[in-house]
């Protein structure tokens, strides 16, 4: 019988390496794993390359990441928040490597990496500093920046229910990264606020079938701790 | 002759862009000034909201303690979710913007050219760190670009300029500027003004932004 549940967080982060490239999903703490990037830091590897929309918010989630020193390179749009102190203290002493990248380019390059697609052409960001250097070409009138795929080895994302077959559905704006940074890793891993029996979720309204997803671990979320309160 | 300048506060220029808005639009916010905008939004009109981290039908701030921390805006500030609203991941959200899908965008920006340049992501000071979040595919991707800003800095320089010197966020995508002393047009012929506040004159609005502004049509 085929079950991608594993017991532990622990167990889901295993084989988590130094070096890595690991895409953790999340919209500022919206959709952030937080106990998967707790296990990967408890997992001690170093030298990452982290992709998120954001670079932590105060010092969880990936903030602790970032404060424990794991991450060689981030790869995000907007960095710069109220409560990022960790990751403006690391940029500022050079001590991390930003590459920033306009939020829907984070995205596409994501689903193209996702799809099998070599690159994109994309209109967002010709003529700025963000497409400095890149290849460009005029489609039907239009400029456009050639944009390459994203790939991962691992991503981390946070859904709603599970169930054994990997199917996920999200949480409201938890969704944001997750369904695409599912396609995009060698090794998708998923923390889910509830886990159901097969069957249990309408095949309509799968959002990331089972195909993406190779671990699922149970981890109380928002809305048991909303219920418990 | 400034002193008898009425310029609009921040909340009566959100609420003369919110006019502008007609029923039926599918329109965007940027943070900050332009989330004021929906607190303006005629009642008796059916607009929807999108926010570039996932929803659709975005509705205004929940009750204090309805809060849900998986309920957010772009600028990750609790909201709710209208009857009819949708969630979607970020490859649909952006595909909603890139593809042409969205009606309208309002953002803020540190300048305008009058060729509709936008500089609104960075002041390209060497110790600024840098975040553009969506603004570069927003400004690129929605049918109409509507700014937001004062028309001059604190220190009385304009923001519509001829050339941006700081990085720009997109390339000719602005369509209108409004500001709190005049709404202007940015098109092939060049910058117009549709409307100035009380107490302002075309000689004055030239004078305060060096640019050789032209009447549109006059609505005061």
């Amino acid at each position: 019988m085929i079950s991608k549940i594993v017991d532990s967080v622990a167990a889901a982060v295993e084989g988590m390496g130094d070096g890595a490239t690991v895409m953790i999903g999340g919209f500022g703490t919206a959709g952030m794993p937080a106990a998967l990037v707790d296990g990967l830091i408890a997992g001690g590897a170093r030298d990452l390359v982290v992709v998120n929309n954001n670079a932590g918010n105060g010092e969880t989630g990936l903030a602790a990441l970032l404060k424990a020193r794991r991450v060689r390179k981030i790869i995000c749009s907007f960095p710069r928040q109220a409560d990022s102190y960790v990751f403006d203290a690391l940029y500022r002493a050079g001590e991390i490597e930003l590459e920033l990248v306009p939020q829907g380019n984070l995205a596409c390059r994501i689903e193209a990496a996702g799809a099998g697609l070599g690159a994109i052409f994309t209109p967002t960001g010709y003529g700025t500093l963000l497409a400095e250097g890149k290849e460009t070409r005029i489609i039907d009138g239009r400029p456009y920046v050639l944009e390459m795929p994203i790939h991962a080895d691992f991503a981390l994302i946070k859904c709603h229910r599970a169930d054994r077959w990997g199917n996920l559905t999200y949480r409201k704006t938890a969704r944001n990264f997750g369904p695409i940074m599912a396609r995009a890793a060698r090794t998708t891993i998923a923390q889910a606020d509830r886990i159901v029996e097969l069957g249990e979720l309408d095949p309509e309204s799968i959002v990331t079938p089972g195909i993406f997803v190779k671990r699922v671990v149970h981890v109380a979320g928002a809305e048991s701790l909303a219920q418990a309160a | 002759m400034t002193e008898n300048i009425k310029r609009l506060s921040r909340d009566a220029l959100a609420e003369r862009v919110a006019r502008d808005i007609p029923e039926g639009a599918y329109v965007n916010l940027g943070i900050g000034a332009p989330t004021r905008v929906a607190n303006y939004l005629p009642a008796d009109r059916e607009i929807f909201l999108q926010s570039e981290n996932g929803l659709l039908g975005m509705g205004p701030a929940p009750a204090s303690g309805d809060e849900d921390p998986e309920l957010i805006n772009a600028g990750k500030e609790p909201v709710t979710l209208l009857e009819g609203g949708a969630f979607f991941h970020h490859g649909d959200s952006f595909a909603m913007m890139r593809g042409g899908h969205l009606d309208i965008c309002v953002l803020g920006a540190f300048q305008v050219s009058t060729t509709g340049d936008l500089a609104n992501w960075h002041t390209g000071a060497p110790d600024a760190i840098p975040a553009v979040g969506g603004a570069m595919d927003l400004a690129i991707g929605a049918k109409q670009v509507f700014v937001m800003m004062d028309l001059l800095t604190k220190t009385g320089e304009s923001k519509l300029v001829r050339r941006c010197t700081y990085p720009l966020t997109g390339i000719g995508c602005v369509d209108r500027i409004y500001s709190d002393l005049a709404v202007i047009d940015l098109g092939p012929g060049g910058p117009e003004v549709v409307e100035m506040v009380e107490g302002l004159d075309l000689e004055t609005l030239r004078a305060m932004t060096g640019v050789d502004l032209q009447l549109k049509e006059v609505r005061r």
